[in-house]
Order: C-alpha cells, then sequence, then structure tokens
C-alpha cells in the first residue's frame, strides 16, 4: 500500500465551520457533509484504497467551482477533483482533510454543430452522452474508454483516455478543441475553443492527461467526426501469443491499419466464453479481434487481406463477420471482459503499461514468468496495435497477502513495461497507483521538471496532491 | 544578427553545455535549426546563436510499429525520404514554407516543424504536428536533459511535455531529440473539385464533404487568383481530396462528388494533378506573395472562414487562401499596422486566432504575433516559461514581448 501522510488536524478541526462556507459559497443543495452521504465518495475505480473526504461540493456552475477554489486555496484547504470517479489508477481518491470538487452537476451539452463538426460541453457530460447528442446526424466522437456508458468528459481529459478505437481516431488530446478551465486561484481560463492549433503554449496538450494537477476542467469543445460507412470485426485464433504477436506486426507492417486490433490470451478467452458465449476458441492461445472500416466492398477487401496475412501465421480458427450482428458477437465477449474476470475472480487488478509491439512475444514470456513466481493468475486482455497491454492480476482482497503480492506483482510488470521501452500507463494515469513508480522511468531532472510546472499552476500543491509526483518531488514552492 | 556568435552543438551533451554556460553567464540565445521560420515570430536580441542543425541522423525507426526518432537538426526531407522507402510518412503533412519565409540557411528540421507545430492539409483530418509527437528529448533552460513521452503509441504517465515543448518555439527548452507516429502512405490520392464557388459556398461544400462517410483528408478553397496559379485556370476551386487504397478511391470520389451534387458537377482530378495541387495548398504558394508584403494564418472556425475573410477585404485588399475545410485563412497583404490590427480585430471577433507568418523585422518587433492572452492565462505563459528558462535565456521575446 502507498503510504498517505496523516490529515491535516488544523483543517480537521474547522470542518464544521468550512461546510458551513462552502453551502454558503455554492448553496446547500451543492454541499455533502454527512458521513453517509460521504460514503460513496470514499474511492473510486480503484477500490483497493479508500478515504472518506472533509466535504463533497458539487458546484453547478464554472463559477461556482472558482468560489470553492479560491475559498480553499486562501484558506489552505487540500482540494480533489472529481468527475464520475472512474479512474482505474485511484486518480479521484478523497483525502480526508481535502474538499472533493466534483463537475457531475455539470452536465449540459452547450452546442452541437455538424458544420464545423464539435461540440461544447460542460464537463460532467458522459463521454457516450456525447455521442449519443450526434449519432442521429451519423456523428461520434472518437474516445470510447471501457466505462463510456459513466465517465465523464472531465475525468477523460484528466486522464487523456483512448478506448479501443484509438489506433486510428487517436485519444482525447487528439479530439479536444478547446477548454474552460479553473485555476487554483480561482481564476476562469478559456483555451482554443471551434478552431484549430491556437499559437503560444500547448495548454490543451498539457491539460491532457495532467490528472488534476493543474486546475479544475468545467468545459470542453470537442471534435466530433463522420461516422465511416460500415464496420465489421473478424476474429482469428492462433496456436501461441508469440505467433498473433508476428501476426499483429505484419499487419501494421503491410499498411493497413484497422480501426481496432484487440489481443486476448488463453485464461482471458476462457473467461470471456464462459461469460459471454461469443464462441471464442478455446484451443487457441492467443486470439485477435480485428475490426476494418468502409464500404461493404472495402470491408470484404480489407478481411480478405488480414485472412491472407493471419494464414501465413497458421491459424486455428478465423471467423469473418459477414453482418453487423455477427461483429457485435466478436465484440461481445471483448467488451465483457473485465466483468468476466470478476466472475472468476473476488477481485483483479488491472494493469495498463505499454510496451513497443515488438516486444510483445517477451513481454508475454515474461509476465507468464512471473504470474508463476507470484503464484497469482494474470489474464492479458489488450489493445495490439498500439501496444496498450491490459495484465489483469486475479486476487483475493479478503486476503492482505494476496493483495500485497498482486501490488508487487503488478509493479514488476509495470517495471517490465519500462524496460522494454515503453511506459507505466497508457491510458489509466498514474494516480495514487502508480506514483513511487514514476522513478523508474523518469530521472530525477525529468521529475524536478515537472514539479516546477505543476508548481507553475499550483504554488501551494493543494490540488490533488499526493498523487503523479513520488513525495520527495511533491513540495510546494 | 550577423555579428552573433554561433554555437553548433555536435551531440545533446555539448547541447547542454552550451545551455548551461549561457545560464551561467545570464547570456540569451536565439534558437534556431536551419532559420527557415526565423520570420514566424518576434526577433530576438541576443549575443550567440545556438542552432540544432548539426544534431543529425535518425535514431529508430521500425516500420511495424509506425515509429521514427531523429535528432532535432535531421532535415524534414530526409526523415520524409527515408520513411518513403517503406511506404510511410508523416502524417500532419508539415508544409514547406520557404515560398513565403525565404530559404533560410539550410533546409527545415524536424525540430524546426515541431517547434512550431506546423501542420498541412491533412491536419483537417488526421491531427496536427504536435499530435504526432510520442517523445521527446530537450535541455531546459538550466542546461538540464529533460525527457518526456517515450516510444510508445499510448502514453499519459506524467505531465506531458512533449506536447507543451512541440509549438513554443525553444523558449522552455531547446529540443535534442524527438520520436514521431507514421502512417503508411496512402496507395492512391484523387480530388475532387467544384467550380465557381464564392467562398461561403465553397466552404458549405467542403463542410458537406467533410461530413460524408468517405474520408476526406484535405478540403480547400482556391479564390480564382490562387486557382490560376494552380494551372486551373481564373476560376474559384473548392477541392476535396481522398487518399486510400488504390481500389477504394475512385469509387469514394463519384460517392462524394454524388453527394455533393447541390453544389454543382464536379470534377475528378487524378493522381499526378492532385498531389501537386496539394503540395501547392500544403506549403501556401499559391497564396503568391510579393517582396514587401505580410501574410497571416488565421484559424477559426470553418463556418466563419468566409466572413472573416469579407471582414479582411474591408481593410485592405487581401489575396486568400482556405484550408482546413475553410477553418484555415491565408491571407497576403500589405505590410502595415492598420492590416494587422484588422487581421487582430477579425480573429478576436470571429473567436478565433492568427499568426503573423512573415513581415519585416520592424513590424514583427512592433506587433504582437499573435493574439494578446488574456490576463490569467498571460500570468500562466509567465510562470511555465520561468519553470523551464527561470533566466529567460532561449529565445526571449521569441513569442510574446517579455516572456
Amino acid at each position: 500500500m502507498i503510504a498517505l501522510p496523516p490529515p491535516d488536524p488544523s483543517v480537521l478541526a474547522r470542518r464544521e465551520a468550512i461546510v458551513a462556507d462552502l453551502a454558503r459559497l455554492v448553496g446547500p443543495a451543492n454541499v455533502i457533509s454527512e458521513v453517509l452521504r460521504l460514503k460513496p465518495y470514499e474511492t473510486d475505480g480503484f477500490t483497493a484504497y479508500k478515504r472518506v473526504p472533509l466535504a463533497v461540493c458539487l458546484p453547478d456552475s464554472t463559477e461556482g467551482v472558482a468560489a470553492v477554489l479560491r475559498y480553499c486555496t486562501s484558506n489552505g484547504i487540500r482540494a480533489v477533483p472529481r468527475a464520475a470517479g472512474t479512474s482505474l489508477s485511484g486518480g479521484a481518491l478523497p483525502l480526508e482533510d481535502a474538499v472533493v470538487i466534483g463537475v457531475s452537476r455539470l452536465n449540459r451539452i452547450l452546442e452541437v454543430s455538424c458544420e464545423d463538426r464539435l461540440v461544447r460541453v460542460e464537463a460532467g457530460v458522459t463521454n457516450l452522452g456525447v455521442t449519443r447528442a450526434v449519432e442521429g446526424e451519423g456523428f461520434f466522437y472518437a474516445p470510447d474508454p471501457s466505462s463510456q456508458l459513466a465517465c465523464m468528459i472531465a475525468g477523460n481529459i484528466a486522464m487523456n483516455s483512448g478506448g479501443a478505437h484509438c489506433l486510428k481516431y487517436g485519444v482525447t488530446a487528439n479530439n479536444l478543441l478547446g477548454l474552460t478551465f479553473v485555476t487554483v486561484e480561482g481564476e476562469i481560463v478559456s483555451v482554443g475553443g471551434g478552431h484549430l492549433d491556437t499559437p503560444g503554449y500547448d495548454w490543451l496538450g498539457l491539460m491532457c492527461g495532467s490528472e488534476g494537477q493543474l486546475g479544475i476542467v468545467t468545459e470542453a469543445t470537442l471534435r466530433i467526426l463522420r461516422a465511416a460507412e460500415g464496420a465489421r470485426a473478424m476474429l482469428v485464433g492462433f496456436r501461441a501469443t508469440d505467433v498473433a504477436a508476428a501476426a499483429v506486426a505484419d499487419i501494421i507492417g503491410s499498411g493497413i491499419i484497422p480501426v481496432a486490433l484487440e489481443f486476448m490470451d488463453k485464461p482471458c478467452i476462457r473467461a470471456c466464453e464462459d461469460f459471454a458465449h461469443a464462441g471464442y476458441p478455446l484451443d487457441a492461445e492467443a486470439m485477435l479481434i480485428i475490426e476494418v472500416e468502409g464500404s461493404a466492398d472495402e470491408q470484404d477487401a480489407l478481411l480478405g487481406r488480414l485472412e491472407t496475412i493471419c494464414q501465413r501465421h497458421d491459424p486455428l480458427t478465423v471467423r469473418l463477420a459477414r453482418t453487423a450482428e455477427e461483429s457485435a458477437a466478436i465484440w461481445k465477449g471483448r467488451k465483457g471482459a473485465f466483468g468476466a474476470i470478476g466472475r472468476i475472480s473476488p477481485d483483479y487488478l488491472c494493469m495498463d503499461g505499454t510496451i513497443p509491439p515488438a516486444s510483445l512475444p517477451e513481454a508475454m514470456r515474461r509476465i507468464e514468468a512471473l504470474s508463476q513466481q507470484y503464484g497469482l493468475m494474470v489474464a492479458n486482455v489488450f489493445h495490439a496495435g498500439d501496444g496498450n497491454l491490459h495484465p489483469l492480476i486475479l486476487f483475493d482482497a479478503n486476503d492482505e497477502g494476496s493483495f500485497a503480492r498482486a501490488e508487487a506483482l503488478g509493479a514488476d510488470i509495470l517495471r517490465l513495461c519500462v524496460e522494454l521501452g515503453g511506459c507505466l500507463t497508457g491510458e489509466h494515469g498514474v494516480g495514487i497507483e502508480k506514483r513511487d513508480l514514476m522513478r523508474e522511468q523518469f530521472s530525477s531532472a525529468d521529475l524536478a521538471q515537472q514539479a516546477r510546472l505543476k508548481r507553475a499552476f499550483d504554488p501551494g500543491w493543494l490540488l490533488n496532491p499526493h498523487k503523479v509526483f513520488p513525495p520527495e518531488f511533491a513540495k510546494a514552492a | 544578427m550577423a555579428l552573433a556568435m554561433l554555437i553548433a552543438p555536435q551531440d545533446e551533451a555539448a547541447l547542454a553545455g552550451a545551455i548551461a554556460e549561457a545560464y551561467g553567464a545570464s547570456s540569451p540565445l536565439a534558437v534556431r535549426g536551419n532559420g527557415t521560420k526565423a520570420s514566424l515570430g518576434r526577433p530576438v536580441q541576443a549575443a550567440a546563436v545556438l542552432t540544432t542543425r548539426a544534431l543529425h541522423g535518425i535514431t529508430l525507426y521500425s516500420p511495424s510499429e509506425l515509429v521514427i526518432a531523429a535528432r532535432a537538426g535531421t532535415p524534414v526531407a530526409e526523415i520524409e525520404t527515408v520513411l518513403a522507402q517503406t511506404g510511410q510518412h508523416l502524417i500532419a503533412e508539415p508544409p514547406d514554407l520557404s515560398p513565403l519565409t525565404g530559404p533560410g540557411e539550410g533546409p527545415q528540421t524536424i525540430g524546426g516543424v515541431v517547434s512550431c507545430n506546423l501542420s498541412g492539409p491533412r491536419r483537417i483530418a488526421l491531427g496536427a504536428m504536435r499530435d504526432h509527437v510520442l517523445g521527446v528529448r530537450a535541455v531546459n533552460g538550466t542546461g538540464e536533459v529533460i525527457r518526456s513521452g517515450g516510444r510508445v503509441l499510448k502514453n499519459v504517465t506524467g505531465l506531458d511535455l512533449a506536447k507543451l515543448l512541440a509549438g513554443s518555439r525553444g523558449t522552455l527548452a531547446v529540443l535534442s531529440e524527438i520520436t514521431l507516429k507514421v502512417l503508411p502512405k496512402p496507395e492512391r490520392t484523387l480530388t475532387v473539385m467544384l467550380r465557381d464557388l464564392a467562398p461561403a459556398r465553397g466552404i458549405a461544400a467542403l463542410s458537406a464533404g467533410l461530413g460524408s462517410p468517405y474520408g476526406v483528408t484535405g478540403a480547400a478553397h482556391l479564390p480564382p487568383e490562387a486557382a490560376a496559379r494552380a494551372g486551373l485556370g481564373a476560376r474559384a476551386a473548392s477541392l476535396l481530396r481522398l487518399e486510400d487504397f488504390a481500389d477504394f478511391v475512385p469509387r469514394r470520389a463519384r460517392a462524394l462528388a454524388e453527394t455533393l451534387t447541390e453544389f454543382g458537377p464536379s470534377e475528378i482530378l487524378d493522381e499526378a494533378a492532385s498531389l501537386a495541387l496539394w503540395r501547392g495548398v500544403r506549403d501556401a504558394a499559391l497564396l503568391g506573395v510579393g517582396d514587401e508584403e505580410a501574410v497571416w494564418r488565421l484559424s477559426v472556425r470553418p463556418s466563419r472562414g468566409a466572413a472573416a475573410a469579407e471582414a479582411l477585404a474591408r481593410a485592405f485588399a487581401p489575396r486568400l487562401l482556405f484550408d482546413w475545410g475553410g477553418g484555415l485563412v491565408w491571407a497576403a497583404g500589405p505590410a502595415s499596422e492598420a492590416a494587422h490590427q484588422a487581421v487582430t480585430e477579425t480573429v478576436r471577433r470571429a473567436e478565433g486566432t492568427f499568426w503573423l507568418v512573415r513581415a519585416p523585422a520592424s513590424l514583427r518587433a512592433a506587433l504582437p504575433g499573435l493574439p494578446e492572452d488574456p490576463p490569467p492565462l498571460a500570468a500562466l505563459t509567465r510562470r511555465v516559461k520561468h519553470a523551464f528558462d527561470p533566466k529567460g535565456i532561449l529565445n526571449p521575446g521569441r513569442v510574446f514581448a517579455g516572456v
């Protein structure tokens, strides 16, 4: 477990006064302070860590967020930004001496323009809510993290979320045109807008993936895309993970960039098949789901070329969807993968390291060896085209030793990703989970530079503290 | 500037040493590659010029992983040549603006196009230069080597310094090495062309094309004069580019033309014509610039592009070129304060932005080359600059006066 410092007793002692002040600033209906009602906010998608916050504020305007942040800063109170709380790295983990500032009540869609191919939303709109607002016109919002039904745009920006289709369409940073955010001093700042490429420093790029360290995003202008004429998937089962990895390299090398290229290993195939009955090949050591887009003829042509490439790798199974329904059947197991794993193990940790795709065979071999060494099962499901691994480490939370081993195994897997030329996190963020591993990937000079940049925004180090940065770098100015 | 001392480090360690020395001496440095973009931005007053041109060479290329890395001084053309050998290319199609900005002291470098975040027509479909920067190595204003990002396609580990440095014009740190995502080069390029449309109508056609499911990767509108310069005759031309596998593109071009019938009959331009035409759009060569003229690059919502052009025309007689579906407006006109004021006011009203690409040094020194930031953002700019370059020795005043 990552140790958090004890809460500041002087802040805890002022709790009642602080709650009264917050209620005055944003209205009592937008402040939660009763212990029972605070309980749902004690954790996020990374449930191993829990802290009941001092209070939760859910302002219903950007000005409300600004008022609360200004108040917190002038009173030396820490603040933890929160959207839907689906973070898998503890990015929204509250602190006992911090006010949680949630954006869930900022949930209006402000503008849809198909002509300019953009949507302007408040940051508490859900990811799927954006696509829902434009799909009637044939458009969609490209980033599609697995949690898209629940997760919110503010959280997507904080973690620079991707999804299964980012090999072709990019991640949040590539689909963001403008932002309104509130600084720790309570200043409201707007950057970008409906146009492309603002000169000056790249505030949009910097805010993406900044994990609530620099400000609280309250509004965003997002690029929407016209959906392709159609899409179809194929499924290929291979005799070995090495062989599947070689097929992935051949596919990318052939000049075809599939819209999705997903990999599952044997434990994952079995769990998904038991759960979803998608007709997955139980004899295969590894399986790819490949999706292409275009007209019906183009889909046929691309799937035909992909089949030819896969045939060179002696597959056990090749299944080409002929209809949208058959595609959905292929995706059914993959989309339920995390739920399927949840059925076979009481708890699991989902890792998120990225590796250069060419190191996939070595990564698979060494993850298997680590799994044996720690005596914990690891199921692998990931975005193969971009090397973003999601090893799922199965453990039992009721057994403290089991969780400690799972954390240690996860850390070793992430060290392996860095050693192979990759990184600690592709799309889940550092949060609390990987904070102390940052030293594995970055030098002291790198981390000190990031910390100076953080202090340029947040001199008092009050925003989302104890996360992202190892403690020796997390110092107020 | 002719008398300034020239420092051309041969490797990253020497680059770090040179900056550390300048930091110790509090001595400002004018940072450049081959100086092809000297006219983009304010003139820098410095006793020494630090060039990355000797940091040369491709350090990693893995076609099946879609990544290439090169030292900052590597010419863009050299990278394009290497990529083309395996049928790949730079996604953002960076322009060569030397027709507008002059030849510099050598070919433009990868460090230059990344530092200026310059992107061509494909920007509208596949992102800007900065979108494809996977990682950087750089030296900050105290002479420390810093790294951010890496060589993988997905990475959200720590604050994204790579994106921040891309586009920062060498004012935060000097890039020494850059890793980029690349993509397969399309097998075939065709262009659907509509004629004789006024800008507003032409841009509406581009919008309709970009809103179609056919995968348009370029959308430009040429007023008659630019069309004539492209050899298309002096009639307005609205252009939509399709790029993909050779057997896909002809059908899509026909389908796209069908979608656009309300805008009039279309013509389909073949591969050779298309490639030359889009290079002209990319480099804004079709603008045609006189010796004494200034050039501005306006970025607005596409639906406001035509109105922005009309607003400019009320103040001076601009020559124009529209890219990015009408959202990128290139304007050439007199290098005067009045014209610059008209551009500034136009983008303010359109809630867009602009970049002064070329003007005499006196004008560039006297006027902001981009819209001025509102106070909270200006304060952040100064604080971020200080976080990287505490003594303000890297390209001082290049982007904003006093920063």
